[in-house]
């Protein structure tokens, strides 16, 4: 059962009244992500993963403090988007701090051998986690940006495709990795993301990041549900 | 990288008791961080930089021919030697007051936060044009051919705060150069500027020291690396 939330809709830029979770075809969502919500100031909800390491976090003081340092800009990158600004969250040494520490505590015990960054914001998370439990960190880049040999993942925009890579090699086999980034929306970076991984023969355990868009999220409902087992990012678009 | 022409970019580096390697590899320096800028001690290197210096790999004529691009992805491969450079970050930075990490777009992102999460310092982030959101500074810098643009948000650093700025890499010291006047622009105190890899370009036959300078900031390098070509 899901915990109401309080949102803040992309297309609202003032503080919205709560809004009741929306239910879709499905039930649950992304059970294999773990998402700081936020809402409303004062409204923070967390809504529980897979794990019995979400119930904790529930009460965690930690998570209020985190949501309250997130500032959203209206109209950025263009009208009527709502943009979540992680650079505060940054800007406070503490709620970085348990950022972190909440993620380490997540995956510490999960067999992680890798973390993998999208860039350029997953650069900033994934490296901490990536030392704490001792994993590879493994960037994602926008084309060109990576020397040496990679492999390509192309996916779709509104309007248009873009495309991300990885190093060859960088990820082997029999690695159980972990994909962050600060925000998901859509989900499309980080299931091209998941496919690179998947495509050297790698397993994703995981994806975290520290927020989540479910409005944006709503108009790829089918695209989610098709894809979500047992918490792995597996999306067949 | 490319050349910088509005930046006094004078580099004085030594070369350190660490070996020279064939083929391409960087040759490690001392880290000496007991040493101010104008001493010519010379101590025994940090073990731990001969693992940083063999954990990153040149990879030839990247961007473009005739450049010996260094790419530390191979150190992030390498849970230990990561762990490693970032210690001899924050082993040299603890303690010195330092409130802020600026980290430089997009490679300094990945050293940048770990650097300030250990020493209790905000972590700001230095980014290409239409990144940051809200209000921000700009400063355009040279390149060989054109210009770039740094960004950094307005109230990020406030005066007189103390700040590290990271990134992979110096070449020519043009980003440095700029990301430097960003935080001066912003009344902040620069203390120094952090990198694994040093391009000695501008490098000047001194005595024994491992601090580069660029605007009369410290420039503090881990490993220097001999093989690049223009």
């Amino acid at each position: 059962m899901l915990p109401s939330r309080f949102l803040l809709t992309p297309h609202c830029p003032t503080a919205p009244a709560p809004t009741p979770t929306p239910t879709h075809p499905g039930g649950a969502r992304s059970p294999g992500s773990v998402a700081l919500r936020f809402g409303s100031p004062g409204g923070v909800r967390l809504r529980r993963g897979r794990g019995s390491a979400a119930v904790a976090m529930a009460s965690d003081g930690r998570v209020e403090r985190i949501a309250s340092s997130i500032r959203a800009i209206p109209n950025f990158p263009k009208p009527g988007i709502l943009f979540q600004d992680i650079t505060t969250l940054l800007l406070d040494p503490q709620a970085f701090r348990d950022t972190t520490d909440l993620f380490v505590e997540r995956y510490k015990d999960k067999d992680i051998t890798v973390v993998a960054g999208v860039e350029a914001r997953g650069f900033i998370f994934g490296p901490p986690i990536a030392l704490a439990i001792g994993a590879k960190f493994v960037p994602i880049r926008k084309p060109k940006k990576l020397p040496g040999e990679v492999i390509s993942e192309e996916y779709s925009l509104e309007y248009g495709t873009d495309k991300i890579e990885m190093h060859v090699g960088a990820v082997q086999p029999n690695d159980r990795v972990l994909i962050v980034d600060d925000l998901i929306a859509t989900g499309g970076t980080l299931c091209a993301a998941a496919k690179l991984i998947e495509r050297v023969g790698a397993k994703v355990v995981e994806c975290a990041c520290v927020i989540e868009l479910p409005e944006l999220k709503l108009t790829h409902a089918t695209m989610r549900i098709s894809c979500m087992n047992k918490g792995q990012m597996n999306l067949t678009l | 990288m490319g050349e910088e022409a509005n930046c006094d970019a004078v580099m004085e580096a030594g070369n350190g008791n660490g070996k020279a390697k064939e083929n391409g590899h960087a040759t490690a320096v001392l880290a000496m961080p007991d040493v101010k800028a104008d001493d010519a001690v010379v101590a025994p290197a940090d073990p731990r930089l001969q693992g940083i210096s063999d954990a990153i790999r040149v990879v030839p004529h990247f961007p473009k021919q005739g450049i010996m691009f260094n790419d530390i992805t191979t150190l992030l491969l390498r849970p230990g030697v990561f762990k490693d450079a970032v210690d001899m970050f924050v082993e040299r930075y603890r303690g010195m007051g330092i409130a802020a990490v600026a980290g430089i777009e997009a490679r300094g992102f990945i050293f940048g936060p770990a650097i300030a999460l250990a020493i209790g310092a905000k972590f700001i982030p230095l980014r290409k044009p239409k990144k940051l959101p809200g209000e921000v500074i700009s400063e355009t810098y040279v390149l060989e051919y054109g210009t770039d643009c740094l960004e950094m948000h307005v109230g990020a650093i406030e005066p007189r705060e103390r700040v590290l700025i990271v990134d992979d890499l110096v070449a020519t010291g043009g980003t440095l150069c700029a990301a430097i006047n960003l935080m001066e622009r912003a009344g902040a105190d620069v203390v120094e500027c952090a990198c694994l890899i040093g391009l000695p370009k501008f490098k000047q036959l001194g005595p024994m020291q491992d601090f580069y300078k660029l605007n009369g900031k410290p420039v503090y390098v881990l490993v220097e690396s001999l093989e690049y070509e223009k």
